[in-house]
């Protein structure tokens, strides 16, 4: 039921209903959850509902403190050798 | 596919398995953490992660998964409600849930009308097409789905359909994870908390319950990296002997959450007590409709009532939910209890534990 990949906003429509897509998939998205979204916007999609926007910066901020974490492991292991 | 590749690179969770090992190492005493909802369960079996984590670290599943809480008498109920000529449209994972005596599905195979939904705008449309028949939503859910699935009622009002209502089975999750923690014959040293039902309520939801039960409480996401970082912030923290709410998962969830929705989701319904299944009742941890919309409640509709119903004595559904036993401790698991005939709730949703378990490996621990 909570199968959730964020999907791209790629159509709005009247009545707050729109189009997602992702890898290749489009889907019917009901947008009355969500205070505002755009073309563009990444959205989490439970039941046909967008219920939240992803935010990209935090997203790209998760990713650059996994990197981290990869170079001061790879770093410990060096030491250790 | 962006933002999911990204939290799944195998470098980065080999370092951070590294990671785990090297806190893991310094634990004084076995760590259990939960992880409340069922698609952390299903991820988490899906992976491999807890066969990967070392044997100090126990990964413990809770009663996060909607259908696997639902009561019998709800199935009950909405099978009486398929014999009266009105029609349940549901998720599909509903159809296999155990009634007292029948399931939606057996009542489907014996002839009756179940209509499957991927959406709960699916049964506004299925009303619209039909304006003489009666479709009742069957509303079970947490949190992420309380706002699409009462979004069925709102449209009912606006379209102005006489043949829509809802039957309420709806849960919240904090009254519940106070009913664990309160427990005394559980110990959760974590919660690995739910990604979109905290996307709803918002991470400071659990600001009062970690300082109350000095519990620290990580929010993740469900990809393999969320859950491996979310395990890492939740043993720093033990280490450190701190708890705090953690929101790891910052790019979908917001300290407020979505106000939006909860506003949209409070005009509908208020906070009730509720049956879980296995459970008992657990004050103030359901949800059901304002008085004035009572007309919508097909329970009140057609007059039908959700008792208690009987389930098989056998099945410890109620001890898997709690984090008492694992799957495999049931002496049905995999021989009389399997997802094609399944025993108990927890067999039949894929985020079912039972169900996770059987499908993704049966020896752990
Ligand atoms: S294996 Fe089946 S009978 Fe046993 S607890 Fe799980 S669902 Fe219930």
């Amino acid at each position: 039921m909570c199968l959730a990949v964020p999907m791209k906003i790629i159509e709005i429509n009247e009545n707050r209903t729109g189009i997602a897509e992702s890898g290749g998939v489009s889907r019917k998205v009901n947008l009355k959850l969500l205070d505002d979204c755009a073309v563009g916007d990444y959205v989490i999609i439970h039941a046909g509902f967008a219920i939240e926007k992803l935010n990209e910066e935090q997203a790209a901020k998760s990713v650059a403190l996994f990197d981290e974490l990869v170079q001061v492991m790879s770093g410990t292991q060096v030491q250790s050798r | 596919m962006k933002y999911v590749d990204e939290f799944r690179n195998s470098d980065v969770a080999a370092a951070m398995l590294c990671e785990i090992a090297k806190l893991a190492a310094a634990l004084d005493k076995p760590v259990n953490i939960m992880e409340v909802c069922g698609s952390h369960t299903m991820a988490i079996a899906r992976h491999g992660i807890r066969e990967a984590l070392p044997a100090n670290i126990n990964l413990i599943s809770g009663p996060g998964c909607p259908v696997c809480v639902t009561e019998a008498g709800y199935i009950d109920a909405a099978v009486e409600l398929g014999k009266q000529g009105v029609v349940p449209a549901t998720f599909g994972d509903m159809l296999n849930v155990p009634g007292s005596k029948s399931s939606l599905a057996k009542f489907r195979a014996e002839g009756g009308r179940v209509e499957i939904c991927y959406s709960p705008d699916s049964a506004v449309e299925l009303a619209e097409k039909a304006p003489n028949t009666q479709i009742v939503f069957l509303a079970v859910g947490f949190e992420t789905t309380v706002g699409p699935a009462v979004s069925v009622i709102d449209s009912s009002i606006n379209k102005n359909l006489g043949n829509l209502s809802i039957l309420t089975a709806f849960k919240q999750i904090m009254p519940a994870l106070e009913a664990l923690s309160s427990d005394p014959e559980i110990r959760i040293d974590s919660f690995l908390c739910p990604a979109h039902v905290s996307a709803i309520i918002g991470a400071d939801a659990y600001k009062p319950f970690a300082e109350k039960y000095r519990i620290p409480c990580v929010i993740a996401g469900f990809e393999p990296l969320d859950i491996l970082y979310g395990i890492i912030g939740i043993l720093k923290q033990i280490q450190a002997g701190t708890a705090t709410v953690e929101n790891q998962y910052s790019r979908v969830v917001k300290a407020e959450g979505n106000v939006r929705a909860r506003s949209f989701i409070n005009t509908y319904l208020e906070t009730a007590d509720a049956w879980w299944r296995g459970i008992g009742i657990i004050p103030q941890s359901g949800l059901s409709l304002r008085q004035e919309f009572e007309n919508y409640d097909a329970a009140v509709r057609f007059d039908v009532k959700i008792q208690r119903g009987d389930q098989d004595k056998r099945c410890q559904c109620g001890n898997v939910l709690k984090g008492k036993i694992r799957p495999d401790q049931c002496g049905m698991f995999a021989n009389v209890c399997t997802p094609e005939n399944p025993v108990g709730p927890c067999m039949v949703s894929s985020e079912g534990t039972c169900a996770a378990y059987f499908k993704y490996g049966r020896v752990i621990g």
